[in-house]
């Protein structure tokens, strides 16, 4: 390949305290190459993709930009140069309609009709059908992504950073994804693609460079490299896929019949009708692209959203009518996604954050009278035995990581003895390793008798734990099906297929 | 240049040097504002914080005023302190005052002139019963119809006012009192009174109850499942639900204890140092309440402190009215920078300072 070089880092370091985010990194990208950065939760990509974007600048190192020192002061300086980003966390107001988001994002925004025009024109030269009119509130995930890149491509960029992009997306999206970047290299374009999906890295990235702990392990052409391989690299170890025992399904422990609730959450998605049936020691797992109802489902089997008693019932006990603690005392323990605010109180301590769910099971309270040292026996013992990286038990749980966090929140359940497991993104941004112990400790729950709901957005995960799989779309359930046996096409149709292209096509 | 660093915890240090610093720090800027009006700062300061408590002529009458004043305002602010940690917010507490003085002395004068042991007990029932109902108007509507409970309970101080006036002018009137608008003298009426315990303390059933409340939230707040509720409640609402809290429940126990509490004040108050119902009656308690409240963080201690700092301004800003000349505006002014700075330092336990730009690179 003899393309020209865009642009070089060499020698970037950057010390946060106690940490050191990037040391020493280097690495280069030509025009038009869609280039990996590979590493685990922590391994310093973020830092690095923030430097490179302006939003945080390098404590010693260079970069350069087509052969020119490239110091970008802040984001509006890299725009300038030609650099743009797509970040996993989307800065979107739902109330506004696309055209108007995108206008927000831009320096100078042309009139609103001449935008919906060109963000038309853009949408459909690249084949990221999108309606200007419509209110991001009403988009679905992948439609919102497609804002953010439209509001990118409309700045003509010439590095495009994106920041594990396929995460909210069913494999039909991601597919229309991947075309739509092959096509921006082609161009001259490059791509600087974050991820730790291994597979898609594979079929879409011409280079990788892996990052372990802040520093550059390896680079490597993926396509020559196995998954594995690459995994291993980033991990720096050997990797040991979960063990599971034989499945021996007992009795219905926990069934849901024809459950609709409205959603709680502004824009969110109404339950419907969902039903579905979990056997001690089955692991069921449900899929989706983010905002089909997930946080819904999980809110109404935790019982922080209340339905009609007989929606819900564990060991055939109605208990859809009951509130959280009444469900715990029938063995059912629930991990909700979002970690800090959910599961966990940003401000208390880890010992105050155990009590927050564990004080019916693990006895912590006697006459309504807290006891602090039981309660801080068991917090310290779900570090311990979740290997919770933390100094103490007593610092604030906002200062965790959030794979810490989420060490210590799943932890935190599956230490009281629970017979029904419901967890929500069960190791959203925990290292390969950690999320290994995760689903570990969920299989070794259900090899013990457990019924386990597990909802995830990370369909490699749940093909490696679950025994049935069922997708939510838009709130609905499909029928619980066997895995085995099932096509990742049959999955993506289950996840809804690619969400909008319909609607953006019979439109116009 | 200074610029501000999160910090990953917030600084217990701080946390407990900042009323400390902005006391410092409002003596240095009142000083220079009493300078400014041509008074001796050090004297306007010794007046105010010292004086009340150790002046040879004055300290015997302000003494005791101290524990009359701060007994109300700690014993509201407690009640008020639990719903703020929830994140309820009773504003009402100057009415439920109103109504817990009015309950309280209506019992104590339907009894009137009977001699029983029950009466005051009963009228500290009656009291509480008072606040309570009063802060359960708001309490039901804001359950039941997601009214704002800021202002309903603002609102019912207003009727309560009206209440109190046609209370005096009717009803609770004293038949011997040749007219005049008021009820009967309850410090008159020893079944129905609350003396003053110990001469020259100012220490009266009141200022105990206030004590005993210091006490029960502290014990609620770092022992009490349910204390730990209300703090959930109020800094993570959702990790709340998830943990099991009813919201409606704490709604209605935290307006319900705040307005018993208010309530109770508002007897103590009546059948104390106020001796009677008039139209005058309330002076604000229930509204400076609030101020103490947050002065003192939410926290039981650091309430029974503020309350008695509060207190003292007061009364040492009367006695510098008189003493020096001091215009009520200034002293008015001297409080309001104690607030602001007691608010604004409070940035120091969450975020550091540092100096000097982040460092540039390359």
């Amino acid at each position: 390949m003899t393309r020209p070089e865009l642009l070089r880092v060499a020698g970037v370091t950057k010390a946060y305290p106690g940490v050191v985010a990037n040391s020493d990194v280097s690495f280069a990208i030509s025009e038009g190459e869609i280039h990996a950065l590979l590493g685990e939760n922590g391994a310093g990509k973020s830092t690095l993709v923030k430097m490179i974007y302006g939003l945080v600048k390098p404590d010693s190192g260079t970069m350069t930009l087509r052969g020119a020192a490239y110091t970008p002061a802040e984001p509006h300086a890299a725009r300038a140069s030609g650099v743009a980003m797509v970040f996993q966390h989307f800065s979107l107001f739902e109330a506004l309609n696309v055209a108007e988001n995108v206008a927000l994002g831009m320096e100078n925004p042309p009139p609103m009709k001449e935008l919906a025009s060109r963000i038309k024109a853009v949408s459909e030269e690249y084949g990221l059908p999108l309606d200007p009119a419509r209110m991001v509130g009403d988009l679905s995930a992948g439609e919102r992504q497609r804002v953010e890149i439209i509001r990118c491509l409309l700045q003509d960029p010439k590095l495009l950073i994106m920041d594990e992009p396929t995460s909210v997306l069913t494999p039909q999206e991601v597919d229309i994804l991947f075309r739509t970047l092959r096509q921006l290299s082609a161009e001259g374009t490059a791509i600087l693609y974050i991820s730790h999906k291994l597979e898609e890295i594979r079929t879409l990235c011409d280079e990788a460079t892996i990052l372990r702990r802040g520093k550059v392990v390896a680079t490597c052409t993926p396509r020559e490299r196995s998954a594995r391989e690459m995994a291993e690299l980033m991990v720096g170890a050997t990797l040991t896929p979960p063990e599971r025992a034989g499945t021996a399904k007992g009795a219905v422990a926990l069934e849901v019949v024809d459950l609709s609730v409205a959603s709680p959450i502004q824009f969110g998605t109404s339950l419907k009708n969902v039903s579905f049936r979990v056997a001690k020691g089955e692991v069921l797992g449900i899929a989706g692209v983010a905002g089909n109802g997930q946080d819904e489902l999980l809110l109404a089997l935790s019982g922080e959203v209340r339905a009609a008693r007989d929606t819900v019932r564990i060991d055939g006990t109605g208990v859809g009518d009951t509130g959280p603690n009444a469900r715990r005392a029938l063995g059912l323990v629930a991990a909700p996604e979002e970690r800090l605010g959910h599961a966990a109180a940003p401000d208390m301590s880890l010992v105050e954050n155990a009590l927050l769910s564990g004080a019916l099971r693990k006895g912590l309270t006697k006459n309504g009278f807290i006891d602090w040292a039981a309660t801080e026996a068991f917090a310290a013992g779900i570090v311990k035995d979740f290997d919770v990286r933390t100094p103490g038990t007593h610092v604030a749980a906002r200062a965790l990581s959030g794979g810490n966090l989420q060490k210590f929140v799943v932890g935190r359940e599956l230490s009281q003895t629970p017979s029904i497991i419901v967890i929500n993104q069960p190791t959203w941004g925990v290292d390969a390793a950690a999320a290994a112990s995760i689903r570990q400790a969920i299989l070794d729950h259900a090899a013990g008798g457990a019924a386990v709901v597990v909802i995830s957005q990370d369909l490699d995960e749940l093909l490696e734990i679950a025994d049935s799989f069922a997708a939510l779309n838009e709130g609905r359930l499909t029928t619980p099906r066997p895995v085995q046996g099932l096509t990742v096409d049959e999955i993506g149709l289950m996840m809804g297929g690619a969400h909008g292209m319909e609607v953006a096509h019979h439109g116009h | 240049m200074l610029r501000l660093e999160k910090r990953p915890s917030p600084s217990r240090f701080w946390q407990g040097a900042t009323p400390v610093l902005a006391v410092v720090l409002t003596m240095i800027a009142g000083g220079l504002m009493f300078a400014a009006l041509g008074k001796n700062p050090v004297e306007a300061i010794r007046t105010i914080f010292w004086d009340p408590l150790f002046h040879p002529q004055f300290a015997s009458y302000s003494r005791p005023q101290l524990l009359v004043k701060a007994g109300p305002l700690i014993l509201i602010a407690i009640g008020l302190s639990l719903g703020f940690r929830a994140g309820i917010w009773n504003i009402g507490a100057e009415g439920q005052y109103i109504m817990g003085a009015l309950f309280g002395a209506g019992v104590g004068l339907a009894f009137y002139p009977a001699d029983h042991w029950f009466i005051f007990p009963l009228m500290v029932i009656a009291g509480a019963l008072g606040g309570w109902i009063w802060a359960m108007i708001p309490a039901i509507l804001k359950t039941k119809f997601n009214t704002n409970e800021i202002l309903v309970s603002l609102l019912m101080v207003y009727i309560a006012q009206n209440f109190l006036s046609s209370m005096s002018l009717g009803l609770l009137r004293n038949p011997q009192g040749g007219g005049f608008p008021g009820s009967r003298n309850l410090s008159q009426y020893p079944a129905a009174s609350n003396p003053e315990l110990f001469a020259g303390t100012g220490m009266h059933w009141g200022v105990i109850a206030a004590l005993m409340a210091v006490i029960a939230a502290y014990i609620l707040l770092q022992r009490h499942i349910l204390g730990f509720h209300i703090k959930l409640a109020g800094q993570a609402p959702r990790a709340a639900r998830y943990a099991g809290v009813n919201p409606t429940g704490l709604v209605l126990l935290c307006m319900g204890i705040s307005g018993a509490l208010a309530g109770l004040a508002g007897l103590f108050e009546v059948a104390g140092p106020a001796g009677q119902i008039s139209i005058g009656f309330n002076v604000g308690y229930g509204f400076t309440a609030i101020i103490v409240a947050f002065l003192g963080r939410l926290n039981p201690i650091g309430i029974l402190l503020a309350g008695l700092l509060m207190a003292l301004t007061y009364i040492g800003g009367e006695l510098a009215q008189f003493m020096l000349g001091l215009p009520a505006a200034a002293i008015q002014a001297f409080q309001g920078m104690l607030l602001f700075f007691l608010l604004a330092v409070d940035l120091l336990s969450n975020y550091r300072i540092r100096l000097g730009y982040k460092k540039e690179a390359i």
